[in-house]
């Protein structure tokens, strides 16, 4: 077995048992982004001198002296005189960053195409796109370029490229980690999240990441601590876990072949032990319309700052995408029209938390597919925004209300991953943990992708 | 001919003098320290950087607000304000809109013909200043020390009706800034600063007395004007331009106008159709502020006496003149002397009017007033009334009465001192010394008796 193919928790024994020493490891990882970096284009920048334990950082996660561009033109060449407060947490964990990871402009994306500096590609199929907006960090994950990554979730960022690049990401729920250095695409929904080998190494990043900082106002939130909830880790069942199917994520638009994936994981699950429930969420289908609204009104504010003034460049550098959101938001907040969009949206947002609430009454955890679709070819939506916007339409409403997600390889459609979304209550990571963990076991899923 | 009677509504902003800043922990000390010293990736507004409320502000924020008798607002939000400027860091001011900490007070101002009237209070909040802009030759620089500088706002009603209870106004303000510590409000350094809304409106003959009319369909900001004076001047520019352009049959619009002090007039800087739509929304980045009742009451005790209070106790309870009382109140230091020594004066049976009589009259209160130090002690003012107050048979016929008492009573120092003993006076003076268990001035009754025995 390659040192790349260890996990987090695996390389952290080895390093322990002196299997091999932090300059091999990085060498190994190292090789690897110089052998198949170039075609799959998930780094736009390599920090060589990283020395212990590898992991990618989304580019838009501030990292001192390195460039943050968050994929955008308008902040290329942008080095931060700070470290966000994860990275912090990282390097007391013995963690270093050995690059900056490809994604869309400013989060803004689906496919990992809105990046102002070329898509990534995936790496089961170089046609086609690993998902976004934090493509680079999904698809480094998938390919062996990093033991893990961080990436950042507003509508589904972090679990609909895990689900398409076919790791496991994580997004907490808000609150959980500070996003004091994330480049804000929207502030009461970014949340900084980890992808990883194993359902086990997101524990750990968890534990890591985690944990109230005073430079996040809204991360109030105690450190995660790995723990043993109701039921044990090592207990290799569901019993007694109550495992809720909402009808909404199964409708429409859903492809056959994702479905039988979903449904196959799903069986798995009850064979387990866990009890089905049917639970319904009927708000999710104002998900998307809510979320652009409020999404775009945050941005319109964030984006103001890079008005060429202090750093970064003129305002026309900014991609369509960006642009476009400004131009929504700046509409949604206008005078004449805030009640009728942006107040009313925030209503719609409570009434799709209280559908979590009330579904959770009876189902420890809510599951569904993350994506509707496989990953798709690149190019295909690019001039399509709606049907960009629709595919988020399962990750969504998690993310308005503020829920903790993750998106689990569940197995292939189309010789593509697909992610089961195992959704929990609000700070009950602990649970979709868990419960994440002993299905994947189960499904043991070793297929990785074949790069030449 | 027709009567125009102006309105005016004025927004104080006033910067606290918190130790750190608004949103990060930056030292809010920004007077004259050299350029972009005080920042950091907040109050710079780098990307990522995210606020973190100073509670000691909104804690000031809401003393103001207590002192002008506002309600404190259990829920309140701060609200993002959103426009471009090159010294606003990050495209947008963290303010209050629709949430304010504090809403609906009032204060009793009076104007220069000693008309007394209630004005209205709409809403004091809290906000954050923005960087400063230096224009020096053909470039512009900017200092980001005062950028995320707690600022608060106090908004009134249009109540006003003329200048001199704008400068009132104003100066009772200061006042209670002054006397709740929480801004040292010197108009000169921009710790507070003045804008005023000015329109004027025809006064119908059947109108009663109250604010029950409809407002002027415009009004006009006065703005960015840096003195009190000004701004004073400004708004009685404003009040004539308005009435003569109303008599001349114009129609007046809403607009922003500067004060061109060489020409002593005003100027059009902005007129409404380049109005900013400011976007206001609810600050994400920021949870909202809960005021609990028990949080409200105990600020509330903690309050110092106010300058009214004080002056309705002086002259209510002193008797004190309402002159008197308002220079004893100019500030804290003062008040809290003068509080001393009536204490003190009780003790020692000394009246308060004489004290309040002394410390008006004194040399270092005329130099206090004027910046100077306070450099007398609570007991030293109740000395000194006494000692004035043991020479106090200054009344020329009681001492002559007296005198006579003693020399009818004395005829062998009086044969002494005419023989040319003139030792034998101090006698003569130390018998109405005695008589007057010593409240007479030694020196004037020996002249007395000098006279006397000529």
């Amino acid at each position: 077995m390659a040192i790349t193919d260890l996990t987090l928790v695996q390389t952290i024994k080895a390093l322990k048992d002196k299997q091999f020493s932090n300059e091999e490891l990085n060498q190994a990882y190292l090789n690897r982004i110089k052998r198949y970096n170039p075609e799959l284009n998930a780094f736009f920048e390599v920090n060589e001198s990283s020395g212990v334990i590898p992991a990618a950082v989304k580019s838009l996660i501030s990292t001192k002296g390195l460039k943050t561009s968050a994929g955008s033109k308008i902040i290329e060449n942008y080095k931060p005189p700070f470290n966000a407060t994860v990275i912090e947490n990282l390097i007391s964990e013995g963690v270093s960053v050995i690059g900056k990871t490809n994604q869309d402009e400013f989060a803004m994306g689906s496919s990992g195409e809105n990046s102002a500096f070329g898509s990534t590609k995936n790496p089961w199929d170089l046609k086609k796109v690993p998902g976004g907006s934090s493509s680079g960090s999904a698809a480094a994950v998938a390919a062996d370029l990093a033991v893990f990554a961080l990436g950042t979730d507003t509508g589904g960022s972090i679990r609909q490229p895990a689900s398409l690049s076919g790791v496991v990401g994580l997004k907490p729920s808000y609150g959980r980690v500070s996003r004091y250095g994330a480049i804000a695409m929207a502030s009461s929904l970014d949340q900084i999240g980890p992808f990883a080998k194993s359902v086990g190494d997101a524990r750990l990043i968890l534990e890591w990441i985690s944990g109230g900082d005073k430079y996040d106002s809204n991360c109030v939130a105690e450190k995660f601590k790995i723990q043993n909830s109701k039921f044990k880790i090592t207990d290799q069942n569901l019993k007694d876990v109550r495992v809720g199917v909402p009808e909404e994520y199964f409708g429409q638009g859903l492809d056959e072949g994702v479905k039988e994936v979903i449904e196959k994981a799903i069986k798995k699950m009850e064979e387990l032990g866990a009890e089905i429930v049917e639970v319904s969420l009927p708000n999710t289908k104002y998900g998307v319309a809510v979320y652009y609204i409020i999404m775009a009104s945050e941005v319109s504010s964030n984006l103001a700052r890079f008005d060429g003034i202090r750093l970064g460049g003129p305002r026309d550098l900014f991609g369509d995408e960006p642009k476009r959101r400004i131009m929504l938001g700046t509409f949604a907040l206008s005078s004449g029209y805030f009640e009728d969009y942006f107040i009313k949206a925030a209503k719609v947002r409570t009434l799709i938390k209280k559908d979590f609430e009330k579904a959770f009454a009876s189902c420890d955890v809510i599951v569904g597919p993350v994506s509707p679709t496989v990953a798709w070819n690149l190019g295909e939506k690019i001039d399509d925004p709606l049907k960009m916007y629709l595919s988020d339409a399962y990750t969504i409403p998690a993310s308005l209300a503020g829920i903790p997600g993750l998106s689990l390889p569940a197995g292939f459609s189309e010789n593509l991953p697909v992610g089961l979304q195992i959704l929990g209550k609000y700070m009950d990571e602990e649970t979709v943990l868990n419960v994440g963990e002993v299905l994947e076991k189960a499904l043991n899923i070793k297929e990785k992708p074949r790069l030449r | 001919m027709s009567i125009y009677k102006p309105v005016i509504g004025l927004e104080v902003h006033v910067e606290l003098n918190t130790k750190s800043k608004m949103f990060c922990s930056c030292s809010a000390d920004y007077f004259g320290k050299a350029p972009n010293t005080h920042t950091c990736p907040v109050c710079l507004g780098l990307p990522g950087a995210l606020p973190y409320a100073n509670k000691e502000a909104i804690r000031k924020c809401i003393q103001i607000g207590l002192a002008l008798n506002c309600t404190i607002s259990e829920d309140s939000l701060f609200e993002r304000k959103n426009y471009f400027y090159p010294d606003l860091a990050k495209g947008f001011q963290i303010s209050q809109l629709r949430w304010p900490l504090c809403v609906g007070g009032e204060i009793e101002v009076e104007s220069d013909f000693g008309e007394k009237s209630l004005i209205r209070i709409n809403r004091v909040h809290q906000e954050e200043d923005t960087g400063k802009l230096s224009h020096l030759g053909g470039v512009t620089l900017i200092d980001f020390n005062r950028s995320g500088v707690p600022l608060v706002e106090i908004v009134t009603e249009p109540d006003f009706t003329d200048s001199s209870q704008i400068r009132d106004y104003a100066k009772k303000l200061q006042q209670i800034f002054r006397y709740l510590g929480v801004s040292n409000a010197d108009m000169e350094k921009g710790d507070m600063r003045l804008e005023a809304n000015v329109s004027v409106r025809e006064v119908k003959s059947e109108e009663g007395r109250g604010t029950d009319f409809e407002l002027p369909n415009y009004r006009v900001e006065l703005k960015n004007i840096n003195s009190f004076r000004f701004i004073v001047a400004a708004v009685e520019f404003e009040i004539k331009r308005q009435i003569n352009a109303l008599e001349a049959g114009e129609k007046l619009h809403q607009e922003t106008r500067g004060w061109d002090e060489d020409k002593k007039e005003t100027y059009l800087q902005r007129s409404k159709e380049e109005a900013n739509d400011y976007r206001y929304f609810p600050e994400p980045d920021l949870p909202g502020i809960k005021n609990q009742e028990l949080r409200i009451k105990e600020i509330q005790d903690g309050l110092p006496e106010l300058p009214s209070a004080r002056i309705k106790k002086y002259i209510d309870q002193y008797g004190i003149s309402k002159t008197t009382a308002e220079t004893l109140v100019a500030d804290e230091s003062l008040a809290e002397l003068f509080d001393g020594a009536v204490k003190l004066g009780l003790e020692e049976n000394v009246p308060v009017k004489e004290v309040a009589n002394y410390l008006v009259n004194s040399p270092t209160l005329a130099s206090h007033l004027k910046g100077g130090k306070l450099n007398i002690s609570p007991d030293e003012i109740v000395q000194a009334v006494k000692e004035k107050k043991s020479g106090k048979i200054e009344d020329e016929g009681e001492l002559e009465k007296i005198a006579q008492e003693v020399i009818s009573e004395n005829e062998k120092s009086v044969n002494d001192y005419k023989s040319g003993k003139e030792s034998a006076i101090m006698a003569l003076v130390g018998g109405v010394m005695r008589k007057t268990s010593g409240k007479a001035n030694a020196i004037r009754v020996k002249q007395i008796l000098e006279r006397l025995l000529l």
